[in-house]
């Protein structure tokens, strides 16, 4: 009973059912510190009471992203020939985008369909958020071998292209920091160079994203050699990770154009 | 005059046989109609067009349509799904209302004949991996309202590629057999000795819903079994439909009629989480059913399911020395991986993490549904009352067959539960998921 009168006084107790209990704690109007040793006692009474609270399955995202989790860690994983790149601090729209892609079979990969067939718009655009706004995990530079013709001709494609052959620098789109832009456009550093090249041969065979009307990165895919690609996945993996994308960095019109089956989706709000 | 007499008495007997024939056949036909009044939906006056086709969007929900009829990623009823069986692929049909390519030259008859009758507009026999079997049930006027509503839909120019059914299956005239064996046409007939509202039930699981499709085990010529809705291993598909009328499967007789509904709607209650194709239905289909509906349905399922006490135990065979090491092994594989969300005992979590404990999908005989639920993980159907449901990892990436047999055959027998051990091969098999 008296319990039951100090939480009345300090603290709004919710319960919900099958979340076992949470509760939020108001300040009192008087001493914070009184305040707060009631707090505590409440606390320590309430797990007396409910055992099972610090047992209670946490209502957070990280909980319900467990199916992703277990396979999406920190780093990029390579496991019995499958590749499972990071997407934590990725761009939202990208995500959302690829698991939208997974599921309706727009891009290939089973088990993504399957785990995510009974999704709404509305959730997989929650979950894109919540791994986006996560801290882009430490990378290591990868170190290779690299002539300084080789480089130089990274560094082309990269900064400038080759507009005669209607190569877009990689930088237009993916930003001057290579960070991406925001939403829709990924970052190109923090990648290992055989997840680069495997993606660079997924979109020259149009095997990566299927059914794409304006599918802008298979074409410019398409007119790169195989040196051309080596190069920039080598220069790339080799780059130390700059930070997160830079918010007010759009995308040029022009390429927005050209890329609109990516840059333009309907999404839920 | 005596000829003529015996004339007189020969056609008055002819004219009464005639009147009584007439007679019964009116009171036959009186009695069905006033008795088909219970099943179906209100007509709607078709100058009430918009209501019309609101209630022909509903009744397309309940038979899942769009389920077969649009492919992944693609335009809603424009067709061009691939369902896998062991005939053959099919490839579903548009039934936008395009006038070349879809349903747009139709006429409400037309469409009749294909729903009911299993006929296409042109004669050809539709083959049943399109469910007229059960289909056939549905009213007419039912029949009409959906058909109201298709042809109200934005019109697809699309052409599907044709099935790929090797011989002899792809020679239709075969159907003919095939249906004398398996299919007879004719609305649902209701019950007089139930309620409107079993009734109600029976005309949704049997017609429209067309439950029978998976749940129902099909015969080597793929016609479904005598034992309608006993469970049967889905065609194309590595999942079982669990029985609805045993009590050691999915049957309800011990479930109450609002907890069935929660599970129709919803996906998920305290005991149990639809996984797997149901899930798709409940997401598709089922979770925009009006409470009236899903409750006669529920009245309905639990009226067919057995009762307890009519059933044998299950009797597991005892294990070697060998099996128990495998057991433990099991255990410490579930220690691991599973017991961070299901419980040290199998508890679960109400509503979010189902309890293994007792659960009749892990300890049913066919153990493929745990298995698949092992290998590819997954979330349950994503509806209006759990939006954001918590979801089940994949494991075929992590675990080889040997310790998923290990860890399934555990689970299927800690805790109080009791079931047959299941084998690598079990397993291996399991892996290919039938369906594109």
């Amino acid at each position: 009973m008296h319990l039951q009168v100090q939480a009345d006084s300090y603290a709004s107790i919710f319960y919900k059912s099958g979340h076992g209990l949470s509760f939020v704690l108001r300040k009192p109007s008087g001493s914070s510190k009184a305040g707060m040793m009631y707090s505590i006692l409440i606390v320590c009474a309430l797990s007396f009471l409910f055992p099972n609270l610090a047992d209670a399955v946490p209502d957070t995202m990280a909980e319900r992203v467990k199916p992703c989790t277990i396979c999406h860690g920190k780093e990029d994983r390579a496991e019995q020939h499958v590749y499972y790149p990071r997407i934590d601090g990725k761009p939202w729209g990208y995500l959302f985008n690829q698991l939208r892609n997974f599921r309706d079979g727009r891009r290939h990969y089973q088990p993504m369909a399957i785990l995510l067939e009974n999704m709404s718009d509305g959730y997989l655009m929650e979950i894109a958020r919540y791994f986006s706004e996560l801290d882009l995990p430490d990378f290591q530079p990868e170190r290779h071998m690299m002539q300084s013709g080789e480089i130089d001709l990274a560094e082309q494609l990269i900064y400038s292209g080759y507009p005669d052959r209607n190569i877009p620098a990689c930088s237009n789109c993916h930003g001057q920091t290579l960070m991406g832009t925001i939403p829709f456009i990924p970052g190109l550093l923090g990648l290992p160079r055989t997840y680069l090249t495997a993606q660079f041969g997924s979109w020259r065979s149009s095997g990566l994203v299927r059914g794409q009307v304006s599918d802008c990165m298979s074409e410019i895919a398409k007119k790169l050699t195989d040196q051309e690609i080596n190069a920039v996945a080598k220069w790339l993996a080799a780059q130390i990770v700059n930070g997160k994308p830079d918010p007010s960095v759009a995308l040029l019109p022009e390429l927005a154009q050209r890329c609109s089956s990516i840059v333009k989706v309907e999404y839920p709000e | 005059m005596s000829n003529h007499r015996a004339y007189l008495s020969v056609y008055s007997k002819l004219l009464f046989k005639a009147v009584i024939l007439v007679c019964v056949v009116w009171a036959l036909l009186a009695s069905h109609c006033a008795i088909s009044g219970t099943v179906g939906y209100p007509s709607v006056s078709s100058a009430d067009l918009d209501t019309l086709q609101q209630q022909g969007a509903y009744l397309v929900r309940a038979g899942n349509c769009m389920g077969c009829h649009t492919a992944k990623g693609g335009k809603p009823f424009a067709g061009g799904r691939r369902i896998t069986t062991s005939f053959g692929v099919f490839v579903t049909p548009n039934i936008t209302p395009h006038e070349t390519t879809g349903i747009g030259n139709w006429s409400e008859t037309d469409f009749w004949l294909a729903l009911h009758e299993g006929k296409s507009r042109d004669g050809r026999l539709l083959y049943p991996s399109f469910p007229y079997t059960e289909y056939t049930k549905v009213t007419r006027r039912d029949a009409n309202t959906i058909f109201a509503y298709l042809q109200s839909l934005p019109a697809v120019d699309q052409i599907n590629p044709p099935h790929e059914i090797p011989f002899p299956y792809n020679f239709r005239p075969l159907l003919y057999i095939w249906r004398a064996l398996y299919f007879k046409a004719g609305e649902y007939v209701p019950d007089p000795s139930q309620s409107v509202e079993w009734n109600q039930g029976a005309y949704l699981v049997q017609g429209l819903g067309h439950c029978n499709a998976c749940h129902t085990q099909r015969n080597i010529l793929g016609a479904n079994a005598e034992d309608a809705l006993a469970g049967g291993q889905i065609m194309g598909m590595n999942w079982y439909a669990p029985s609805l009328l045993s009590h050691i499967e999915a049957g309800s007789s011990d479930w109450s009629v609002n907890e069935i509904v929660e599970l129709l709607s919803t996906g998920i209650t305290g005991r149990a989480v639809a996984s797997g194709p149901m899930a798709t239905v409940i997401r598709q289909s089922l979770q925009y059913l009006s409470k009236e509906d899903l409750q006669a349905i529920a009245v309905y399922l639990q009226s067919i399911s057995d009762d307890k006490k009519n059933y044998a135990s299950v009797t597991v065979p005892s294990v070697s020395m060998e099996a128990n090491d495998n057991l433990m092994s099991g255990k410490q594989l579930y220690q691991t991986y599973c017991q961070e969300c299901h419980g040290s005992s199998g508890e679960g979590e109400p509503g979010i993490y189902p309890r293994l404990a007792g659960n009749r999908s892990v300890t049913m005989t066919s153990p493929l549904n745990t298995i698949r639920s092992i290998l590819d993980g997954g979330y349950p159907a994503v509806t209006e009352e759990n939006p954001r449901p918590y979801g089940m990892p994949p494991f075929q990436q992590i675990l080889h067959d040997k310790e998923i047999a290990f860890l399934v055959s555990f689970i299927r027998n800690a805790w109080g539960n009791s079931a047959n051990r299941v084998t690598e091969y079990d397993v291996e098999r399991s892996r290919s998921i039938g369906i594109e």
